[in-house]
């Protein structure tokens, strides 16, 4: 699975990296990030770029995979 | 409670903080200003005898509100994350540049949106300069410009800015001679304590909980396509206007409007320094604030930074002047930037594109 870690990183930085992992496949992709507003953020793009999103909390980061 | 699945709730988020913003404005703050965060930084500066423009100098309790808004709401609703370590001297001099900027054109990108909503055509062009720098951080996020991770830190450190806020707040509840307090000009004009208090925790824990960001949203617009934030400055704009309209201060000119000069290139400059800076800091003044309240000490640190720059402005004579019509007493004014604010914005446009496209690249570890 394709694995994108925009722990740490800034707006809008988290979604642009998403972004270009979903161009280049079309298989799953896990998303690392750590800020709540980051990870709605996500979920969000994944939902309407008409992908499933599932979010666990691992610690205090969370792991977004876009099916 | 999740304001940002929906865009009517993000626009009722906006129109909430339009609300806060009209009701200052109602009860003292200075015309076209009403929660203007640049202008209320540099007050604050001003308080704390940072510079001593004697018509500023006000600790502005909007601002300590929205930093403890931010602070409260993200603590209760689990989002507060203390961390730090994401290039923070860069961070300090962006938002030393967000100031001077800011204090070109005379107010942040809020202040930019409350005088559009008046009908202060100066504040249309100036919009122009400030997509056109957001559009060129644009360009540098694309070609990989990062400042960094960021990373935990132990949760007192990300509480610093609040607990500093709750300290000017003492202060100012005590009526402590320690904080200077203008007897004339914007500075002496304001909103009851308690009141502007209360609209600034309002303002903070909406502008928290929609990610309100002047900068943000037309960023979105042009790199996503995404009308999520716009939306919410869009419900400010619409309420700013409907009391605008309501009290007769809504007309189209370039002239007559309070804390404002007609120099459009200048004007124009002022965002575009401004719109650039705050996009390679990640957002603007307002979203600085709410940051550093969810305990980002990197947002903090630009937070700092504003407070400089602020002071900066006034020491070296950076700030411009406002227009002002002639009076007995003295002739008219046309206002616009000193020859000292013209250097500074030449050089602040410098420093940004070697910040920019100098080599600040996103690592992929």
């Amino acid at each position: 699975m394709k694995e994108v870690d925009a722990r740490g990183l800034s707006c809008p930085e988290p979604l642009m990296l998403t972004a270009e992992a979903l161009k280049s496949t079309s298989g799953p992709v896990k998303v690392l990030v750590s800020e709540p507003h980051q990870k709605t953020n996500v979920e969000k793009f994944a939902k309407d770029h008409g992908r499933k999103a599932v979010s666990t909390q691992k610690g205090s980061e969370f792991e977004i995979v876009i099916d | 409670m999740n304001l940002s699945d929906s865009k009517v709730k993000l626009g009722i988020a906006g129109a909430v903080c339009g609300i806060v913003a009209a009701v200052l404005a109602v009860m003292g703050n200075p015309g076209n200003m009403a929660i203007c965060i640049a202008c209320f930084i540099r007050d604050t500066a001003g308080a704390l005898g940072m510079h001593q423009a004697a018509v500023v100098q006000y600790a502005r309790p909007e601002i300590i509100g929205i930093v403890l808004g931010a602070f409260i709401i993200s603590v209760v609703t689990k989002e507060y994350r203390s961390t730090a370590g994401s290039s923070p001297m860069i961070r300090f001099v962006l938002g030393m540049m967000i100031m001077i900027g800011s204090l070109l054109f005379l107010g942040c990108p809020l202040r930019m949106v409350i005088r559009m909503s008046a009908g202060d055509l100066n504040a249309y062009v100036a919009l122009v300069g400030f997509v056109l720098g957001i559009a060129t951080g644009i360009a540098a996020l694309k070609r990989g410009f990062s400042l960094g991770r960021s990373h935990e830190t132990n949760k007192m450190n990300g509480a610093v800015l609040p607990v500093l806020m709750i300290g000017i707040l003492v202060l100012a509840l005590m009526g402590s001679a320690l904080l200077i307090s203008s007897e004339s000009g914007p500075g002496s004009m304001h909103a009851p304590l308690i009141i502007a208090l209360i609209g600034g925790l309002v303002f903070g824990a909406f502008a928290q909980k929609s990610r309100m960001c002047f900068a943000g949203s037309i960023r979105d617009i042009i790199l996503m396509k995404n009308f999520d934030l716009f939306v919410v400055i869009a419900g400010l704009f619409v309420v700013m206007l409907v009391y605008n309209i309501a009290t007769g201060n809504f007309a189209f000119s370039f002239t007559g409007k309070p804390v404002a000069h007609a120099q459009h290139l200048w004007n124009i400059l002022g965002m575009y320094i401004v719109g650039f800076a705050a996009t390679l800091a990640g957002g603007c003044p307002l979203r600085q604030l709410v940051l550093a309240g969810q305990g980002s000490s990197d947002a903090a640190v630009t937070v700092a930074g504003l407070f400089v720059g602020a002071a900066l402005c006034h020491n070296l004579k950076l700030a411009s002047a406002a227009a002002a019509p002639a009076t007995a007493e003295a002739e008219a004014v046309i206002g616009g930037p000193s020859i000292q604010g013209k250097i500074a914005a030449v050089i602040c446009i410098v420093v940004l594109f070697v910040i920019a496209f100098g080599g600040n690249k996103r690592s992929t570890k």
